[in-house]
Formats: C-alpha cells, structure tokens, sequence
C-alpha cells in the first residue's frame, strides 16, 4: 500500500529540503513559488485523503507500522475521524500562511519558508502519530521552529516571548516525558491502540493524568499557564501568530481527547471538577481581560485562551455532543482565529501599528476589508449561520447535560465574547477617519490578501450552514471513542464494586 | 606469547611513542610530521582494537588485565573521538604556537593511560593507568606556556588531581587491606570486614568523581577548561571523561557490586547535584569554554544517573549517553576552533553575536548543536535522555527522573540565550572562513550524526546491546 501518511508528514521537510539549495535573489520567486507548490500539493494530498478515507469505520486507517528502535519503539501511524480534519486544517492553513508570508516579508524569507515547512511536517506529524514517543518526538519538535519564527521575524520583544513560549512548554512537556516511559514500563508498549486495549491500571492513572494535563494545559492553554500565549501572540509575525493559534493550540486539545480522555478515563473522571474550574476561569476571566486590551492581537489571543476554554469543557463533558462540539469548535477556531490574525496582519503592514486607539472609521476607506473583519467578528462570537456558532452550541448543549451551573456560567462567556468583539469592531472600524491616518497608506485589500481572507470567509459561512461534511467524518469514530470510554468506565465500577 | 596478542593496540601506541620521541629529537622541525603520524598511530591501533575478536572474558598477565566487550568497545570510541579531537584541532595548534613535538606525544602517553586504565582488572594496574594519563593531561593543560591561564591552569589541574589520586590511593589501601587482594574479582568474593571496604569504596567514588568532574568534585573544571589551549579542553571534555566512567562501571558493577545498596545512594546524589549545579550555574557564563565545563558536569550527572540502576539497561544507556555527548562536543568545539578573526580565536559569547547572517552553515550547526545538547528532540542529545530516563524509570526511580527532566528546562535557558545571540542580535564583523579539511569534515560528520541519529538508532545501539554487566 502507498504510505500516504508517511507521504503527508514528509513532503514538506523535502520541500524544505530544497529550499535550502535554491539560491536566495533579489525576488526570491523561486523560493515562493516551490514552497507554495509544495503545500497546495501538500494540501489536494490531504483532501485525496479524505476523499478516500472511509467515516463508517471506527477503527485506525492507513496504519504504517515500521520498526523504528529494535524491539523498543514502533514508528506508527495512522487516522480516524477525529484526526483527519486536524491534518486538513493544517495543510489548508499552511498555505495562505505562506502566501502571506511572501507578499509581506522580505527579511530572510528563505529562512522563514523553511521554518514554515518544517513546521507543517512536525504538525502533521502529530495528528498521525499512534505510538506516544513518536508523538511526543513531533510534539515537542514543534519547538524548535516555533522558537526561531517568533525570535527572528518577530517585533519588540520578541526575545522575550520566544523563551517564555519555548520553556513555558518545555516544562510541561517533560512531565508528559516521564508519564510516557512510565506507560511504557507498566503496559510494556506505547503503541496507542493497543493501549486502548489493554487499558491502564487504576492506581496510575490519577498521576500520569496529571502529567499529561500539565503538557496539554500549556500548551491549550489553559488559566493559569496561559500567559506565554498573548506575549507569544504579540510578538509573533502575522504567520507564526495564524499558526500558533490556528493548530498548535489545537495538538493539545486533540492530545486530550486522544491521550487524557482516552487512556486515562478514571483518572478523567475523577479530575471533571479541575477542569471545570479551570475552563470556566478561562472563559469568563480571559474575556474580561480581553475586553480592556489596547493591542489588537493581545485581545484577540485572550479570546482564544476563553475559545480553547468551550473545548477543554466540551471534551470533558464525555457525551456525544460535547466532544463533538469541542473538535467542530476547534477546526472553527482554527479557521476564525487564522483569520482574525491575518485581519490585523492587514492593517498592520500598511501603518506599522497595532492598537486599537490608532485606528477609527476604516470602512470609509476599505469596504472590502470592512465586510470580511465583519464575518470574522461573527464567527468569533458565535453567531448562528457561521461555524463558530455550532461549535459553541454543541459545547453547551453537552454542559447541560452534564452540569447547569457550569453551563449557565460559560453561556455568560458567550455573551462576552459577543461583547469583547463587536466593540473592537466598532473602535476600529465605525466612527470618523482619524487625522493621523494617512489615507493614501490604508489601501483597500490587494489581490493575495482578498484570496486569502475570502477563502476562510467562505468556508466560516459554508460550515455554519452546512457542518455535515465534517461531522459526518468524525460521527463514528467519536461514537466509538465514548462507547469504549463508557464501558472501561463501567467495568472499573463494576470491579470496586466485587 | 598469546597474552601480547590482546594488548596489541597499547603495545602499538607505547612503541610508536617511543619511536616519536628519537625522531622528534634527531630530526628538526619535525612536529607537524609528528602530528600527523600520530594521527595515524590513533588510526592503526583503532584497526588493531577492532580487529580483535573473543568470545569470552580473556584474563591476562596473572588475572590482572582483562579484555571483554566493555573494553573493547570503550577503547574503540576512545581511539576513534582521540583521532577526531586531533584530527579537528591542527589549525588551532599551529595558529596558537603550540605545535611542539611534544604535543601529539603527550596525548599518546596520556591514550595509553587510558587504556589500559579501562583494562584493568587488578587496583595496581588501575593505579598507574591513571596516574600516566593524568601526568601527561597536567602538561597539556599548561602547554601554552606564556599565557597566564594556561599556566594557571595546568597548576591547578595538578593540585586538585594529585589530591584526588591521593585520596584513591588511601582508598584502595583501605580495601587491599580488608580483603586481602588487589584483584578485581577477589575483593568482590572475600570482604573481611565490610565497613572497612566500605570506606575503602568511598575514597575510590570520590578520586573517581574527581575525574569525571561530578559534583561536590567539579570545582578544577570552569577553570582549567577556561584556561587550556581549546584544544586541550576539547580533550579534556571527552577522553578522560569517558575512560573514568568506563572505570566506575568496572569498580561499580564488579568488585563492589555486593555494596549495591551502599553505593547507590551516593551515585544518586552526585548525579542530582550535578545536573542542578551544571543547570544553574551555567546560566550567568560569558564564557563559552567556561560554559561548556558546567555543561559538561551536568552531562555527566545524567550518564550517572544511568549508572545508578544497577541493570543491564541502565548500564548499556549510560555507554550511550556518553558517545552521543561526545559527538556532541565534538562539534561544539569544532564550531569554536572556526571562530577566529585575524588570527585571534574568540571564546566569549558576545563574540558570536549574529553570526547567523554572515556565516549561515555555521550559524545552522551551531543552532542543532545546542538544541540537542539542550535535549530537544528529534535530536540524538534528546535519545540519550530518553534511554537514560527509561532505565531510571523502570527501577521506578520518579524524584531522579523528574529532577533530572526538569534540570534540563533550566539548561535549555542557557542554551537559548546562545542561539539568541547568534540568531536574534545585530551582527559583527565577519570571521575568517580559512578552514582546513580536518576541521570541516568532523564538523560536517559530528553534526549530521546529530541531525540524523533519530533515521535509525539502531545503529549506536546495536554494538552497545552486547555489553553485560550481568551475564
């Protein structure tokens, strides 16, 4: 069988490959054009993937199982409904980073490129993983690139936020590190499925649970660790900004469903109140802090530490909806964040400033970036009709079920995030032109930007109407995934209870 | 007859140094003919070493030598990383003026301390292995004669390691004298008293400790790294290094192998005392020969910490962490031999200040260089962890292994701020791209062993598997 997993994860790093033997010049279009090529075809391979990845199927597709360290470690991959849309997501928003990335920056783009690149393959590579070390080989592999955009490409102080950002994970991942080899010498492999199988000892499970939540918490992020992320946000360039937010937020929330919820179901269980605690701290809190930011990416990474707070709620809510919702709000977080981000990019670039009081009355002079910013604030703060709304309600619906206080708690974040949103709409675009603002600067969006924010507009509007295609893709796995978890909950009860 | 056979390789280096030393005076202006025909030498007795082959244990010369897997093996890596640290540094050697005709002798004499400090099988024999390797090592910490830390140096190196063998020396008198034998085996078989041996154990941890630098006995290192030509500290951070611990596991896992539980605690707490001390201490260094020294004391904490389980495994990850940190360094110090502006070599990091933009490869292997010895993965620094972690956490050791994990996010800080350096702030002046083939090549060759090593790990441990402390 052609490995075409393997294919997605490595196709990039050839790419980057290459770059590295193309010689910079003056326009650099050889190395746009190759890096571009590579992640749209990157990008049709993914869509070819899930074109014939088949949904009724609950069980791992397109498993690679190769021996990597003798009798030790497996290299293993492969997907299921939850997994596939995450690989999707990255290779879709990777390329209008890049196209981004080339009309914009001209300070060591080459550099950039690869880092990009490299990025993609290590991002990809986590959503595929099935054994940990080699998740954990990706996962924390995202590092070293993410440390070098946000130091080299990125504003003030970036030096700052790239250790923040890098040790911040850091410390978190080692305990992940700890738990793993632990997993190993108690289960005797690491290979995912079949731990699921074999299940793991109760009396480990609260502490490896910890180990594994103090990796993803980070990383989500969730309150109190979440500080590296405005600063990281801030400083980042407008590519690495879309693509913290739009999937590297997300490994950990997919590490939760994946590895907390689903190795550890007693441990998840027992750590609900915890999380939410933590989650409703996250949304409620992180959207008043949001409400009173100056910067518009600050504000902006704050609603995505209170959106990231509706996933880790819904994930562990352990019903249908909720899990569904979490990974539904996650692709559409991805898509509205990525393109929030790009928005102020937009701005940025043409008066080399980012807060809000700066800026009044843009729709008089750019109406087409008037409406898509308009689409976006929708989607952000979850109006009917766009993706974030399903999300949201989803999330909510499997909160009720679970517990009315939390879910009337974190209905309040929604309306929030409405108010956080359409009042950096209104500074920013309503109102009389400022006289500082040269208008000859504030152009109205170019050929790529229009390419860019238009694709993500249709695709936030096209999934609110019609969310069928993906949650037709994940349906049965996650139907599957809380069957398991319900019944080694079960057995666990039932073995107290003797 | 048969007993000279296994002892080819050192019976090899000690004539050709004797040979080197009537050339080098008969013959004027010889050195670098002697440099590199010393080069050669390494590469020929590396040939004899892997051309000897035994299936068991061979005792030789009354039990007192021995030739098993471990120590073919050791020696092999030692043979290979002294060619290399020779090989790497000729263009520092003769820019420094300290290509002397001595220089390549004394790394001779002092690789045949080694190795026959790693075959030995008797104290006496272990005793002046040792003492040859350290005497020749004292001369080459102050053999750059007019600088003042040079001298410094070598002085302090002495002192601090005269106590040091001192103190072995009373411990193993401790032990010959409670168990009636000077004889690896025999000492292990009849302890007459075993607080006495005990004590005896202690001394010996402690000169040992002395060598590899371990803390509460690592305060020589910042200094004489500093103070050596980076030549000799290139040497200094990799042979004695591995020679030593290759000797703690003959002394460890042999004659006091019944004082397991004795032993174990002080491995523990020297090898968490050095991974902090090396972390932290690090962090305010301007000095990248000084840094390197902290970095290396707490490289050797985790290499204990494999020492510390007593199994196969954690043995087998120990030999492992130490050839992965020996390329490692090996590359690091190729990277400083190439650091050099009008003749002048740099060492501070401010040196080093956006070097990124003008000398981009450089700038690259730097960038893995440091990220693996921070131990990011998919970097070959990360699988050393990872093998070393995993035998401390089957022995369910989890303070040592967290401890240990979390030491490197503290040391990752100080290797950051050097990739900033390089990478985030305003360039200087460029440095001089004159390199020779020698420095290129183990440069080349060291970092794409690091990049690469996670394609097949195989192939390091495939050769180390074989190595039982336990058979």
């Amino acid at each position: 069988m052609f490995p075409i997993l393997s294919s997605l994860i490595i196709l990039p790093f050839i790419g980057a490959l290459f770059l590295v033997f193309i010689k910079s010049t003056e326009r650099n279009t050889g190395i746009k054009y190759v890096s571009l090529f590579i992640t749209f075809a990157n990008f049709f391979l993914s869509l070819y993937l899930w074109k014939i990845f088949d949904p009724s199927i609950s069980a791992f597709q397109f498993v690679e199982n190769r021996i990597w360290i003798e009798g030790f470690i497996n290299y293993k991959v492969g997907i299921d409904g939850i997994s596939i849309l995450f690989i999707i997501l990255t290779t879709f928003v990777t390329p209008l980073c890049i196209i981004s990335v080339n009309s914009t920056t001209t300070y060591r783009l080459k550099e950039f490129l690869i880092a990009i690149l490299i990025m993609e393959t290590l991002m990809i590579g986590v959503f595929c993983s099935l054994d940990l070390v080699i998740f954990y080989l990706f996962f924390e592999g995202g590092l070293i690139p993410m440390f070098l955009i946000i130091g080299i490409w990125g504003g003030n102080r970036r030096v700052y936020s790239a250790f923040k950002f890098f040790l911040f994970t850091l410390v978190g991942s080692v305990l992940m590190l700890v738990a793993i080899i632990t997993i190993y010498w108690i289960s005797g492999t690491t290979d995912v499925e079949k731990l699921y199988e074999l299940g793991i000892q109760e009396n480990y499970q609260k502490l490896l649970w910890l180990a594994f939540f103090s990796s993803f918490a980070v990383k989500t992020p969730m309150w109190p660790v979440h500080t590296w992320l405005p600063d990281a946000h801030v400083e980042a360039p407008t590519a690495g900004s879309v693509l913290l937010a739009a999937v590297l937020l997300k490994m950990a929330g997919y590490g939760f469903i994946r590895f907390s919820v689903g190795l550890f179901p007693i441990a998840s269980i027992y750590f609900v109140p915890l999380v939410y605690t933590l989650s409703l701290i996250a949304i409620i809190y992180t959207s008043l802090v949001a409400l009173m930011q100056e910067d518009m990416k600050k504000l902006i990474a704050y609603s995505s530490v209170a959106h990231m707070g509706f996933v880790t709620l819904g994930i562990f809510t352990f019903t249908q909806q909720g899990i569904e919702g979490s990974i539904f709000q996650m692709i559409s977080h991805g898509l509205i964040s990525a393109a929030l981000f790009l928005s102020v990019g937009v701005i940025y670039d043409r008066l080399k400033t980012r807060q809000i009081k700066d800026f009044s009355g843009l729709v008089n002079v750019m109406p087409k970036y008037a409406i898509m910013l308009m689409i976006f604030t929708l989607g952000a703060l979850g109006l009917p009709g766009t993706s974030g709304f399903i999300g949201e309600f989803l999330v909510l619906m499997g909160t009720f079920k679970k517990s009315i206080i939390t879910a009337t708690i974190a209905s309040v974040g929604v309306i929030l995030g409405a108010a956080y949103m359409l009042w950096l709409y209104k500074r920013v675009m309503f109102g009389n032109l400022l006289k500082t603002i040269d208008v000859k600067k504030m152009v109205d969006l170019n050929k790529n930007e229009t390419l860019i924010l238009s694709s993500l507009a249709t695709l936030v509007i096209f999934f609110g109407f019609y969310p069928e295609p993906l949650i037709k893709t994940y349906a049965v796995s996650i139907d599957n995934f809380i069957n398991i978890f319900n019944l080694s909950v079960d057995l666990n009860l039932a073995d107290n209870i003797k | 007859m048969n007993n000279l056979y296994f002892i080819l390789p050192e019976l090899f280096i000690s004539l050709s140094v004797m040979f080197l030393l009537v050339f080098g005076v008969f013959k004027s202006n010889s050195s670098k003919i002697i440099f590199f025909l010393s080069c050669l030498i390494v590469l020929i007795s590396l040939a004899i070493n892997l051309n000897i082959n035994i299936n068991e244990k061979i005792f030789l010369f009354n039990n007192s030598y021995v030739v098993d897997d471990l120590s073919l093996f050791i020696k092999s890596i030692i043979l290979i990383s002294a060619f290399f640290v020779m090989f790497s540094s000729y263009n520092y050697v003769k820019i420094n003026n300290i290509l002397k005709i001595e220089y390549p002798i004394l790394i001779l004499c002092s690789l045949l301390g080694m190795l026959v400090m790693i075959s030995s099988n008797d104290l006496i024999v272990f005793y002046i292995g040792l003492e040859l390797q350290s005497l020749a090592l004292y001369v080459l910490a102050s053999f750059n004669r007019d600088n003042l830390l040079s001298s410094e140096s070598g002085l302090k190196y002495f002192v601090l390691s005269a106590l040091s063998s001192g103190l072995l020396l009373y411990g193993c008198s401790l032990i010959y004298g409670f168990s009636n034998s000077t004889n690896f085996e025999e000492i292990s078989q009849n302890f007459n008293f075993e607080y006495g041996v005990i004590f005896g154990m202690v001394f010996v941890i402690v000169g040992l400790a002395f060598k590899i630098s371990a803390v509460p006995f690592h305060m020589w290192a910042p200094d004489v790294y500093q103070g050596s030509p980076t030549s000799v500290t290139l040497l200094f951070a990799i042979l004695p290094k591995i020679a030593a611990l290759t000797v703690f596991i003959k002394f460890l896992y042999g004659p006091f192998l019944n004082l397991f539980d004795d032993w174990q605690f002080i491995i523990i707490f020297m090898s968490v005392a050095s991974m902090i001390l090396g972390a932290v201490a690090a962090i305010g260094q301007k000095n990248l020969k000084r840094l390197i020294a902290y970095s290396s004391i707490s490289h050797m904490g985790y290499a204990l910490a494999g020492l510390t389980t007593g199994t196969n495994q954690g043995v087998q990850s120990s030999i492992i962490y130490l050839i992965i940190y020996l390329i490692m360094n090996l590359a690091f110090f190729s990277c400083l031999f190439m650091l050099k502006r009008n003749d002048k070599f740099f060492e501070n990091i401010e040196d080093l200040s956006g070097l990124s933009k003008k000398h981009p490869i450089l700038a690259l292997s730097f960038l893995i260089i440091l990220f693996s010895l921070a131990g990011i993965p998919p970097l070959a620094g990360f699988f050393a962890k990872f093998y070393v972690f995993m035998s401390v956490i089957e022995k369910e050791m989890y303070f040592l292994a967290i401890v240990g994990l979390l030491a490197t996010v503290i040391a990752a800080f100080y290797y950051l701020r050097i990739i900033k350096i390089i990478y985030f702030d305003p360039e200087q002046e460029k440095f001089d791209t004159s390199i020779n083939i020698g420095l290129k090549f183990t440069l080349i060759f060291s970092t794409s062993v690091i990049l690469m090593y996670f394609l097949n790990p195989n192939f390091i441990n495939k050769y180390v598997v074989n190595i039982l402390v336990f058979q």
